[in-house]
């Protein structure tokens, strides 16, 4: 490997860009696959590229065999991301374990007496409103969505945004009570039922989670398990005809 | 914070000091294997480690070679295997197989 190329794959990490590391076993060859463009001595062999794309699409590093050479791809996907809403006494917690886990994440909260940094140690905290901070951010099929606050003015619009994107999770805090008013409102506000239903709320799995450090696992395990599901889904067809 | 990239951080930092760097990088597994495909272990020529490339069971095998690729320059392809209890070979007690490449950093 050459050095060039950790400095490429640290940058398309930064700027969130997909990239896959093509590598030929018999001499260390290499080529940088990107969505639209190829660098690297490898770059010029079109089925190398190719293959690449394919295992971008899926997500999985693999060795394949092109006109018989094999071929190692690593794929350096962006993190996924998780976007908290409402700097609250979960958060606190949430955002640590889920940083641990290789999230990037970051705290929305427009109250500015709980969007500090000092509440949040390395964590990032954007004081706005949910919806205009994911205008900025943009919602993307690897991001995951918590709403915390508890107050319907802060929650609300954060769900509404989230449900019309295609982030691969959305947990709402708050009881089966709390949930079920939650899905009166949202539907005055013009989401369907259909949509409502993507919605993981109470949020968490169902392991009795009490303290702020529990529900942050049970909220962490629900993660996980989504973004392994949607892993799963994208990969099951190749395996099919393999 | 992601753990491949920070592996090739650090192998970029000993790099970018002058070290000898090599990386080991998990390329195929069957059955169980304690780290997935993509896994990475950096090794400088010193001998001192960064990242993984399965439970511990085989690292020590590995940084031999890693330190050999440094030597050399050439690329390594490794196959693991069930460890026999009996003969103390180096392997996987889980039961797994991994392949693993070793390259220098250039």
């Amino acid at each position: 490997m050459k050095a060039e190329t950790i400095a490429a794959l640290q940058s398309a990490r930064s700027e969130r860009r997909a990239v896959v590391l093509a590598t030929r076993l018999s001499d260390a060859a290499e080529a940088l696959v990107y969505r639209d463009k190829a660098e690297g001595p490898l770059a010029a062999d079109a089925a190398v590229v190719a293959a690449a794309r394919r295992a971008m699409e899926v997500g999985r590093s693999e060795t394949v065999d092109v006109g018989g050479a094999k071929i190692f791809l690593n794929v350096y996907v962006p993190p996924a991301r998780l976007i908290v809403v409402g700097a609250v006494h979960i958060a606190q917690t949430l955002a640590p374990m889920a940083t641990m886990l290789d999230f990037d994440v970051t705290v929305v909260d427009p109250r500015g007496a709980w969007a500090t940094t000092n509440r949040f140690p390395g964590v990032k905290v954007v004081q706005e409103w949910a919806d205009e901070a994911f205008d900025k951010m943009g919602l993307d099929v690897s991001t995951a969505v918590v709403t915390l606050t508890h107050d319907p003015k802060l929650d609300d619009p954060a769900l509404e945004a989230a449900l019309r994107s295609d982030v691969f999770y959305v947990g709402a805090l708050g009881s089966k009570r709390t949930h079920a008013k939650r899905k009166d409102r949202l539907r005055e506000a013009g989401i369907t039922d259909e949509q409502f239903e993507r919605i993981h709320g109470p949020v968490g799995l169902n392991i009795g989670a009490k303290s702020p450090a529990e529900i942050a696992v049970s909220i962490l395990g629900q993660i996980i398990e989504a973004r392994a599901r949607r892993l799963d889904a994208l990969a099951a067809p190749k395996a099919a005809a393999a | 914070m992601s753990d491949a990239l920070d592996v090739l951080g650090q192998v970029g930092t000993w790099k970018a000091s002058g070290k000898g760097v090599a990386i080991a990088t998990v390329i195929t597994t069957w059955g169980s294997s304690p780290r997935p495909v993509g896994s990475q272990l950096g090794v400088d020529d010193s001998g001192a480690m960064v990242g993984s490339v399965s439970g511990g069971c085989i690292e020590g095998a590995v940084v031999q070679e890693a330190l050999a690729a440094i030597k050399d320059g050439k690329p390594r392809l490794l196959d693991f295997g069930v460890t026999d209890e009996q003969a103390w070979d180096v392997g996987l007690a889980c039961g797994g197989k991994v392949q693993v490449f070793v390259e220098k950093v250039n």
